[in-house]
Formats: structure tokens, C-alpha cells, sequence
């Protein structure tokens, strides 16, 4: 998936309106304090009143702590060999689903002249890379599920510069804990160096056979099988080596942020 | 004057579990609504005000906590229950004549609730229903929730995309069973009285 509740296939018109409206209601007020409501509109929770589970400070707190250690949990089953399941041509999903934390009128576009990778943190060679030079690197190709954190997936076909590869040629400290990456349309995350190395992380330069579309990510995408849609940051325009924590767009309201599948 | 106090019938450790895992599923439950609610794959929407988390952000939250405490919770039962003998002595053998007569009395409502330190064929019977049933939901949980890394779970129930339906359906025979049971223990209240201080 990534980002927001954005409707698509098979729904009727009412319900993508109302996804559409909860969409709207969920970026106007990305209240972290807002996930409590509805507690006590249970009326078997509601026992639970007066004890500190319904008190929404601690409540959140300790759902924080949960979430923390979920992450630990899932770096532990994550298997660094494991591939994730791919597909045939004829299983693709068609059209694939645009998502985003916006319409797809407010998609943004650059000049792929006007564009380059920025590098830093713990990198050996941190110059930038234009596009033509990243697709002078060895290929790779993928079809495989995207799978979004509201539930529904579907299934692409995916090209460019193995993640690992690129991280060992421009001398990535691959030992650091994390990488980030930083895009133009404000988005941000970050990822754990072990997903970061996964044969199947992909540096993502094209959607089925041609350059990315600007709805899916141009011109730089990070596709990873391995975890949930929004780890995987569209429009990239810079990423990051480093040890300390650097959050991400959904996960600093509350995603969890490992966010592996 | 001695008083002879009528006998244990549920020990702590039971009911302490029972209600960690009404806790947990009911946790479960609404938050679970609301995440459907993202994306539904059926045509229908569950009413906002009856799921927890106030968004889907916060419903995951919930549902990846509560899942820790059903999971850990009905281990322990099952364990419990395997190794002491309990599950054998309290909930088998099922009878299917005797199961059929007595869902007959039930509905006229003739149900023989009379002796509380034996369950009765219904009562086994949807007992068992639900252990099996929250085995299921938690397997197909736990392919949603890591469909790359459970891989042979994942191929054994369909697929990703399957294993979504299959929870689905699972948590609905979840909450039919709560329904029924929330019934029968207002209908049999000496019950719940057991079920809080053991006697
Ligand atoms: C939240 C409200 C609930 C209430 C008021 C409630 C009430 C009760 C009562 C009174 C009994 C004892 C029956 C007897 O002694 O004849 C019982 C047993 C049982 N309940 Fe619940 N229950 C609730 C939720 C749940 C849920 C959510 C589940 C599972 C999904 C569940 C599963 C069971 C099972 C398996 C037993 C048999 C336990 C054993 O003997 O090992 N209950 N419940």
C-alpha cells in the first residue's frame, strides 16, 4: 500500500466517498490523542473506566511501548534470505493502484534534468547520482505484492538497481542501523539495514517496462516486497545512513515503524 | 455451626485466563472492525462508533497489542487444559444425539443448566467451537500480519489475499459465538457468578 485510504477496485461510489471523506477527516486532524475515541463508546470497555487503560495519556503510552516492541519482534522473525512470493505477467494487477497521503491531483512531478540523488550520513562517496547514471547500473526485475497496511494488496512489476548492490558501491556503512530517505513531495521514512540488504530491495526505476509514472514514484522509488506500502517512500530525492532513530511521515502518527509483511 | 461452602467450580487461574481473553478479544474485535473498515473487501462497512482506535493508525495499534495478550493467554489455556486432563474431562466426549436433543430442549427453552460443575453437550460443544475458532484467527492473523515471513502458513491457506477472507470469517464465527454466549449467561445468570468467584 502506502499512505492513506485512497478507494479503488470493486467498490461502489458511495463507499469510496466515504473512504474519501475519512481520508480527509484523518489529515485534517492526525491528533495522535484522536485513536482513543470510540474506548467508550463500548459499553463493555467502559468497565474499563476509572482504571488507567481508558486514561488516554497512559493508554497511549503503553499501546507506544507495544509498538516498540512489535518492531523488535518483527526484526527478529525477519528472515534476511526469505524472498517474498512472485507472480506471473497475467497476474498483474491492472491498473495498479495509485496511493498517496494526497489526490492524484496533487501529484508532483520534477524534470528528470532538474533531478538528482542526494547522499549523506555514514557513506564513503556521498556525490550525487542523476538518473541516467543510476540506470547505467545492472538491472533487476521483480513482480511481486504490494501489500498496504489498510489490507488490501496488489500485484506489480517493478525494475531497477538491486538496494544491496548500490549501498556496497557507494561505500554505505553497512553495519549503521538505519537508512532514510527523504522525498519531494514531503514524504519521509526509514527502513532497518537488514530489510536494506534483502536480494529483494529494489532502487526502483521503472513500472512495468517503462520509467516510473509520476503516480507511482518518478523518478526513484524504493520497492520492498518485505514490508507494508508506505515503507516504501515514493519521489525520493535523498537518503540517509545513520544509527539514529529518523522516524517517518505515518509512523511518527502512529504506524508501526518496522511495518514488515 | 459449621457451613459447608458449595465447591470450587472454576479455579482462579481459569477465570483470571477467561477474562483476559474476553478482554482480548473484545479489544480484538473492534479494533479488527475498524482496520476492514480501510479497505472492505465485501460490500458493507461496520458503523464507526462501534470500533476502537478513532483511526486506522490507532485501531492497528490496539490489534497489535490485544493480539499479544489472546495469543500468550490462550497458550497458557490450551496448555493448561491438555496436560491436566481438564479439556478431556470438561468438554469430551460431545455426544452427537445427545448434543442434538438437548439444542431441541434449548429452544423450548428447557435447557438442563442444573448442575454447574458439568457443562452440557451445547455448552461443549460451542466451548470447543471457540478454541478452534480463535486457533484459526489467529493463524490467519498471523499470515496478514506477516505474509513474506509465515510463508508456509501463508501457501496453506491460499494466499495472502485468502487468508484476509479467512480471518474474516473466523472473527464473524467469534462474534456469533460471544453473541450466543452473552445470551445464555443472561439467561443463566448463577453462571456468571461462578465464572467471577469460582463458586
Ligand atoms: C465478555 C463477556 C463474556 C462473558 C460475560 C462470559 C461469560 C462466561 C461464563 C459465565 C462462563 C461460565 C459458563 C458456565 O460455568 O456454565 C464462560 C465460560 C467460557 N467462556 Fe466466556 N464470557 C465472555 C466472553 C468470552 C469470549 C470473548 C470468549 C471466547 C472468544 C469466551 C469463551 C469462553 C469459554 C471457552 C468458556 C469455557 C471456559 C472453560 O471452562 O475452560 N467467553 N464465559
Amino acid at each position: 500500500m502506502s499512505r492513506l485510504i485512497r478507494p479503488h477496485g470493486g467498490l461502489s461510489l458511495r463507499d469510496q466517498v466515504a473512504l474519501l471523506r475519512e481520508s480527509r477527516a484523518l489529515l485534517e486532524q492526525p491528533s495522535r490523542r484522536q485513536f482513543l475515541r470510540g474506548a467508550v463508546t463500548l459499553g463493555g470497555l467502559s468497565l474499563l473506566t476509572g482504571c488507567s487503560v481508558t486514561d488516554g495519556a497512559s493508554a497511549e503510552q503503553l499501546l507506544e511501548k507495544v509498538s516498540r516492541l512489535n518492531d523488535q519482534a518483527q526484526g527478529w522473525l525477519f528472515d534476511p534470505e526469505r524472498l517474498a512470493p512472485t507472480y506471473a505477467e497475467a497476474e498483474i494487477t491492472r491498473p495498479f493502484p495509485f496511493n498517496a497521503f494526497y489526490d492524484r491531483d496533487s501529484i508532483q512531478t520534477v524534470a528528470e534534468d532538474d533531478w538528482e540523488l542526494e547522499l549523506s550520513g555514514m557513506i564513503r562517496n556521498t556525490r550525487a547520482w542523476s538518473i541516467n547514471e543510476l540506470r547505467a547500473l545492472p538491472q533487476q526485475e521483480q513482480i511481486t505484492r504490494h501489500i498496504c497496511v489498510e489490507g488490501w494488496s496488489a500485484i506489480g512489476r517493478w525494475g531497477g538497481v538491486r538496494f544491496s548492490d548500490f549501498l556496497q558501491r557507494i561505500g554505505a556503512d553497512t553495519t549503521a542501523k538505519y537508512v532514510g530517505f527523504k522525498c519531494f513531495d514531503d514524504y519521509y521514512t526509514s527502513i532497518d539495514m537488514a530489510t536494506a540488504l534483502h536480494p529483494q530491495t529494489l532502487l526502483t526505476l521503472t513500472y512495468d517496462g517503462q520509467p516510473l509514472p509520476p503516480e507511482y514514484g518518478h523518478p526513484v522509488k524504493l520497492r520492498m516486497p518485505t514490508k507494508l506500502g508506505y515503507k516504501n517512500p515514493k519521489y525520493i530525492e535523498a537518503m540517509f545512513v545513520t544509527n539514529a532513530y529518523p522516524g517517518g511521515y505515518w509512523e511518527d502518527m502512529g504506524y508501526n515503524w518496522f511495518g514488515g509483511s | 455451626m459449621t457451613v459447608t461452602r458449595p465447591p470450587i467450580i472454576h479455579p482462579l487461574w481459569l477465570r483470571l485466563m477467561h477474562w483476559a481473553n474476553a478482554l482480548a478479544f473484545l479489544l480484538l474485535l473492534t479494533s479488527g472492525w475498524r482496520i476492514y473498515n480501510a479497505s472492505p473487501f465485501w460490500p458493507f462497512r461496520i458503523p464507526g462508533d462501534l470500533t476502537l482506535g478513532g483511526w486506522l493508525g490507532g485501531a492497528l495499534l490496539w490489534h497489535f497489542a490485544a493480539m499479544w495478550l489472546l495469543v500468550g493467554n490462550g497458550i497458557l489455556y490450551l496448555t493448561v487444559n491438555l496436560f491436566s486432563g481438564r479439556l478431556m474431562r470438561r468438554f469430551l466426549p460431545v455426544r452427537p444425539l445427545t448434543l442434538l436433543a438437548e439444542c431441541l430442549a434449548a429452544l423450548r427453552g428447557k435447557l438442563n443448566h442444573q448442575d454447574p460443575a458439568h457443562y452440557n453437550q451445547v455448552q461443549r460443544m460451542a466451548y470447543l467451537f471457540a478454541m478452534v475458532d480463535l486457533v484459526v484467527l489467529v493463524l490467519s492473523g498471523l499470515v496478514l500480519w506477516k505474509s513474506v515471513q509465515f510463508s508456509g502458513l501463508r501457501e496453506l491457506l491460499g494466499g495472502y489475499e485468502n487468508a484476509r477472507r479467512i480471518h474474516f470469517v473466523a472473527m464473524t464465527g467469534g462474534f456469533a459465538f460471544l453473541l450466543v454466549h452473552l445470551l445464555m449467561t443472561l439467561l443463566f445468570p448463577v453462571t456468571l457468578r461462578s465464572m467471577l468467584r469460582g463458586r
